[in-house]
């Protein structure tokens, strides 16, 4: 009963859904209030009627309801509740309802923080998003409906892939889903402005915190998913230009130049025919990684079933969405006019130049990624593109926007000298090429590679150092404490995102340049030493746990004769899919993690095992958090909020001027 | 500068970018594209001598053997038609098992074994990579088809 519940709610939200993409829409195009006022309880019904069908699934899931095919099929009767749960998107059809689930979030959001937009924003807004879910829903409904029944019920289910029995599977894919989905946000406000035609300062105003927002939990989420293939597949790697790595990595760097075009947009009213082009490329890019990941095209994790009608119904959703905005783009851009003039050396221009290098650097990971696609689709061969490929393209296009990072928050607006910058920044460049060139030898192994990551991470680093104290002798305050507490939180917020990314440079840098692997058979009682550390075999022994049975292996790791630590890595066999997996332990540490994996048994108690001694690998996603911090705080900038305050008393007289000129 | 040249500058700047980025892309993709063969295809000499490559199919039933140093392996990988044999220095997946589908990347030694320096098996009991997959049907339809394929006598 509960599952037919369910899917009746899904029924209704489609049907809610229409009418919000239609109504509001047609009403702010012939200026009817009464039908633009449809959208806000429209897209909180929804929100509702798509939160009861997720609640209907996840009872399924929690009563074991084996008579649903997807809870038979990727849950089981001993799985612990907490995974059952996550269970919900352990395969394609519940990863759409969550998808959708966020959608209808997001929506609600903005029914709640639109109060200051005019009443045909708003409407266009909700419109286009009650649209996008229009799709999902349809696709649910029609080909991957995760109600549909197994009748006679399956005695037990067959429970989730054991590698996504994780902590991380709790909470990867939901951080990800709110990334991908919230540029959806951004996309709406971008269409809307086009269909209303007033793209002004405004408009980027009041799209640029929610476009942060996705952000954040975007670079959060790959971050997760990053740390969790590093521990769970044990292989010791953080990123692997996976195809669907690379899904989710397109749209942050199209958002990361959208956060950054936004800005120009808001506070000189330049860029905004190109800001409305990156909205829709960052949302574009979600679908498609969406439609990458989920229609098992690709060899992965995280394909799961290969289904054609599927893979062709987000085929056609996506040519729909994307061809239909960048039509609608095509037509109305012309209009929008292109804003301030600018010199080379600005930093409009600075910024310009970090949204190109982002855009050209997606543009090189599509192309890896898709390439081997399009090459199978027209049997011209298999071919596979890798890792190095993505090295060789994408390290040379970074290397310059991440110099360009340092100079541009110093560069004034409009025009700036070249003399002017390079003496204000002498001293902070001086000192990252003495430090660039110097650590390495310290540290007993220069290269190039090595010398430039320290180079870009300390100048970041320095040059927001200079920026910080630049901008603190322009405060006029009678301590340091007061002054620094009267800097906006927006410039805190880009100055630690900044830093973010120097803390990421110096963790890649230092892992590529002294970490140490090694595949060793291991007899027991004997050792092996990697970086300094000797680690001593004590043998397997067997264990139960809730659903698996595992080899444990025994390893005391000892430096320079003092034992620090115990590991235990095991290998586990899940029975129900008579699945093995490897669980390696690691002793995570602020400058080092050391990583043990058990390879194979072999014989007389010895085992074949994976020794790793990883530098600074735990600041990769260090700097993944402090940048999503960093938009954090500028997002609580005040800025923002009386802004809005102000804007809402503002609004009814701005209404009418915008709905005059542009209905 | 009049407006005119500015507008000059900044389309020059990003050609130039987009230059430098199609340069990067092609080199690295003539440096780094890995293709993939089938055990036939390399039985026929198709495969490139001295170049990195995939093959893919089924690893043969008896044929994983070990080396005395636990790392060291070997095995055949099999498309029921032709056959490879396989090195491998490493630890392999979990999922690799014989009589199951794997893909294995490396070069062609001058004894026709296929060197690997990477194996990969998929993550789930029931799959089978594509490309493995794929060798195997080639191979079923070509003797459907009664096609003149070398048999090697080994």
């Amino acid at each position: 009963m509960i599952p037919e519940i369910g899917h009746f709610a899904l029924i209704l939200a489609l049907c809610v859904a229409l009418v919000q993409g239609i109504l509001p829409i047609y009403g702010a195009a012939i200026d009817n209030a009464a039908l633009m006022s449809v959208a806000k309880p429209a897209a909180r019904l929804q929100f509702l009627l798509v939160l009861t069908a997720f609640g209907c699934l996840a009872y399924a899931f929690a009563a074991m309801d084996f008579s649903v095919l997807y809870v038979a099929a990727t849950s089981n009767s001993q799985l612990p509740l907490h995974y059952r749960l996550a269970a919900i998107w352990g395969a394609h059809e519940g990863s759409l309802l969550l998808w959708t689930l966020i959608l209808t979030i997001w929506m609600f959001a903005v029914t709640l923080f639109s109060a200051h937009l005019p009443e045909a924003t708003r409407s266009r807004i909700l419109g286009v998003m009650g649209l996008v879910s229009v799709g999902f829903l349809l696709f649910m409904l029609t080909v991957s409906n995760p109600f549909e029944r197994l009748i006679p019920a399956a005695p037990d289910g067959r429970d989730l892939n054991p590698l996504l029995q994780d902590p991380g599977m709790v909470i990867h894919p939901p951080m990800l889903y709110m990334g991908y989905v919230g540029f959806s946000v951004a996309f709406a406000f971008a269409i809307a402005a086009l269909l209303g035609g007033n793209l002004d300062a405004a408009w980027a105003r009041w799209s640029r915190p929610w476009t942060t927002v996705a952000w954040c939990f975007l670079t959060v989420g790959i971050a997760m998913g990053s740390g969790w293939a590093y521990y769970e597949l044990g292989w010791g790697g953080w990123w692997f230009w996976d195809p669907v790595e690379n899904a989710s990595f397109m749209p942050w760097l199209a958002g990361t130049a959208l956060v950054h075009s936004l800005a120009v947009t808001d506070k000189r009213g330049g860029f905004k025919v190109w800001t409305v082009l990156l909205a829709i490329m960052a949302f574009s890019l979600s679908l498609l990684g969406t439609f990458l990941v989920r229609s098992g095209v690709l060899t992965s994790v995280h394909a799961f079933a290969t289904d054609p009608k599927r893979g062709l119904f987000i085929l056609a959703f996506l040519a729909i969405v994307i061809g239909g905005s960048l039509a609608l783009y095509a037509w109305r851009a012309p209009r929008v006019g292109l804003g301030g003039s600018f010199a080379m050396v600005s930093r409009e221009g600075m910024l310009l130049a970090n949204n190109v290098l982002l855009v050209a650097a997606m543009g090189s990971v599509l192309l890896g990624t898709l390439y081997p696609l399009f090459l199978d689709a027209l049997d011209l061969g298999k071919i596979s593109v890798g890792p190095p490929y993505f090295d060789s393209v994408f390290v040379p296009l970074m290397v310059p926007a991440l110099f360009l990072m340092g100079i541009g928050p110093l560069a004034q607006w409009k025009k700036a000298s070249v003399p002017d910058l390079a003496q204000r920044l002498k001293w902070a460049f001086g000192v990252s090429v003495v430090s660039a060139i110097t650590l390495p030898i310290v540290m007993g192994n220069w290269t190039p590679m090595l010398s430039l990551g320290l180079l870009l991470a300390i100048w970041i680093v320095t040059t927001a150092l200079v920026t910080l104290r630049e901008r603190l002798m322009h405060i006029t305050g009678s301590s340091v404490m007061e002054r620094l507490a009267s800097v906006p939180r927006s410039y805190w917020g880009m100055l630690v995102a900044h830093c973010g990314i120097a803390v990421f440079i110096v963790g890649v840098t230092m892992v590529k340049g002294f970490e140490t692997e090694k595949d060793v058979r291991m007899n027991v009682g004997e050792t092996t030493t990697i970086g300094n550390y000797t680690f001593r075999f004590d043998g397997a022994h067997d264990v139960k746990g809730p659903n698996y049975t595992a080899a444990r292996g025994t390893f005391s790791v000892s430096r320079d004769g003092r034992e620090i630590t115990v590991l235990y890595p095991e290998k586990r066999r899940y029975p129900v899919q008579n699945q093995i997996m490897t669980e390696a332990a690691i002793d995570t540490g602020l400058l080092r993690d050391l990583y043990v994996s058990l390879g194979e048994p072999l014989d007389d108690g010895a085992w074949s095992v994976r020794l790793y001694h990883k530098p600074f690998i735990d600041w990769i996603w260090g700097g993944c958090f402090i940048m999503a911090v960093g938009g954090v705080l500028a997002i609580s900038d005040r800025r923002y909020r009386p802004a809005w305050r102000r804007e809402t008393q503002e609004a009814p007289a701005a209404v009418e001027t915008a709905r005059r000129k542009y209905a | 500068m009049t407006s005119r040249q500015k507008r000059f500058a900044f389309i020059g700047l990003g050609l130039v970018v987009l230059g430098v980025a199609t340069v990067l892309v092609l080199n690295a993709f003539q440096k780094n594209l890995v293709f993939f063969f089938t055990p036939t295809m390399v039985a026929n000499g198709e495969a490139p001598k001295g170049q990195s490559f995939r093959i893919g199919g089924m690893v043969e039933d008896g044929s994983l053997k070990r080396e005395n140093d636990g790392l060291t392996v070997h095995f055949v990988v099999t498309d029921t038609a032709e056959s490879v044999p396989v090195t491998y220095k490493g630890i392999l997946p979990d999922l690799f098992k014989e009589g199951k589908g794997a893909v294995a990347q490396g070069q062609l030694a001058a004894d026709g074994t296929f060197v690997a320096s990477e194996v990969l098996a998929k993550h789930d009991e029931n799959y089978m990579p594509p490309e493995a997959a794929e060798a195997l049907t080639k191979a079923k339809a070509s003797r459907a088809q009664g096609s003149n394929t070398l048999v090697i006598t080994q």
